[in-house]
């Protein structure tokens, strides 16, 4: 299943030159690039890990796009993604945010039901891949 | 057939070095050099739109020359220049010194000097003062690395960004005689020599100018006498020292309009005196203070 989050979702994936030209939009708008990765695609989990510092002062999106090819190489079977954080005042949010880079297969998620008291029923979703421990999922 | 003239209008290459000369007092030889960069950068574009193989050139630089001769205002207009020209993408200038580029412990320097290098993709990196880089009495020390790591930087990222090192001649001579690769990888050598003292009262007119100021005949003398005394004292920085000279200037005059009271004409505002010159310390051999210190002292004392 093909996961989809953040910004330009619903589009295919992008080339080197659309992240490119995406970061050199953030970078002219004066957003840091931060890069982050994770095994765990679950929506509601927020807490990627961050490839290195937050590229702070950048002015060419080929500088942010280096990390961009390092940290792919380095997690080549993650889900990674770009990041461009507004601080300015009012807004303080992350502006723009896309995947970049995901694991060869996408197993899905798991969708399980409890049922509680009169019937009542809650669903919860797992990714069939976070039964593995982290580092080996996919 | 390419019409050069064309080519060069329309790249307004014209314009800019108009606007240099007009901002830039003298400096020729630095203006020659910088009229004959833009037309390799134009013959090379145009070369290039004939499908003629064009090497990049490097245009790595050094800019040498004492304090206040106008290296760092070139480096941000030369930035300027190969921006328009196509040269590099984005035309801004990181400036760094040692500080920003050695760490002060094992394994500080790569990340910092990495750091500085990916700002200024894109732009011109601007290493002032480049010497301090290497010590050569400490082979411990870790500029070293951040020296290979710039020499590196200067040969992978060719086509991300122009480093210009900068500072004085002869310690910057002896800095490449014992880095000769840096030496070899720098493209243009630009030597920025001592203003004369027309320059420099051409320098302040200039000034003043941009300023709203004005000088009357008498004040213009007083000026540069002013100068001529500057110039044979210590820490004497050209250009910078004028600008100093006028900070201090404007704040006498100020307070001379503001104790006079009364009514002002628009004149009177933007008038120098000569009094508001020949208070200054250097008349009387000594030097002048720092313009903060003597707002504290009030200037009367001064
Ligand atoms: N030729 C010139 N015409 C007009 N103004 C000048 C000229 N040269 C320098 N200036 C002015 O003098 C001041 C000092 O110049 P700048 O900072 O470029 O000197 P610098 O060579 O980089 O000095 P340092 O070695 O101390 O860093 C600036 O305010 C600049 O505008
Ligand atoms: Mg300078």
């Amino acid at each position: 299943m093909r996961i989809t989050q953040g910004t330009f979702s619903y589009l295919p994936d992008f080339t080197d030159e659309e992240i490119k030209a995406q970061v050199q939009y953030c970078l002219d708008n004066g957003w840091p690039i931060a890069i982050e990765f994770t095994d765990d695609p679950h929506p509601r989990n927020v807490y990627w890990t961050m490839w290195g510092l937050p590229l702070f002062d950048m002015k060419d999106a080929e500088a942010v796009m280096e990390e961009v090819r390092a940290c792919r190489d380095m997690y080549s079977n993650y889900y990674i993604r770009v990041t461009g954080y507004d601080r300015s005042l009012g807004r303080q949010t992350t502006a723009l945010s896309f995947i970049i880079n995901r694991p060869e297969e996408e197993p899905g998620f798991r969708l399980s039901r409890t049922e509680g008291a009169d019937r009542q029923i809650r669903y919860t979703l797992s990714s069939y891949s976070t039964d593995k421990p982290a580092g080996r999922r996919y | 057939m390419i019409d050069i003239d064309v080519a060069f209008k329309e790249a307004k290459i014209q314009q800019f070095l108009d606007e240099l000369d007009q901002e830039l007092i003298g400096l020729e030889t630095v203006k020659t050099r910088i009229k004959e960069i833009a037309a390799l950068l134009l013959i090379a574009r145009l070369r290039e739109e004939q499908n003629i193989v064009t090497e990049r050139p490097t245009l790595h630089m050094s800019f040498t020359g004492k304090p206040g001769t106008g290296k760092t205002t070139v480096a941000i207009r030369m930035a300027q220049i190969l921006h328009h020209l196509g040269y590099v993408r984005r035309g801004h200038v990181v400036v760094a010194t040692r500080d920003d580029l050695v760490g002060q412990y094992v394994g500080h320097t790569a990340p910092k000097t990495k750091d500085v290098i990916k700002r200024a993709m894109g732009g011109v990196l601007f290493i002032d003062e480049a010497y301090y880089l290497y010590r050569p009495e400490n082979e411990r020390d870790y500029g070293q690395e951040a020296i290979e790591m710039l020499l590196q930087a200067m040969e992978n990222k060719r086509d991300d960004m122009v480093v210009i090192l900068a500072g004085y001649k002869d310690r910057m001579d002896t800095f490449f005689q014992a880095n000769p690769g840096f030496h070899s990888r720098i493209g243009h050598h630009l030597h920025f020599a001592d203003y004369s003292l027309e320059e420099l009262m051409a320098i302040a007119e200039l000034m003043v100018q941009q300023q709203t100021y004005h000088f009357d005949p008498t004040s213009r003398q007083a000026f540069w006498e002013y100068l001529q005394h500057r110039m044979q004292q210590p820490h004497f920085s050209n250009a910078r020292s004028v600008r100093n000279a006028l900070d201090r200037i404007k704040l006498r005059q100020a307070n001379r309009l503001v104790k006079q009271g009364g009514q002002v004409t628009p004149d009177e505002l933007t008038r120098i005196d000569e009094a508001d010159i020949r208070q200054s310390r250097v008349f009387r051999g000594g030097l002048d203070e720092e313009p903060a210190k003597m707002a504290a002292v009030g200037v009367n004392q001064v």
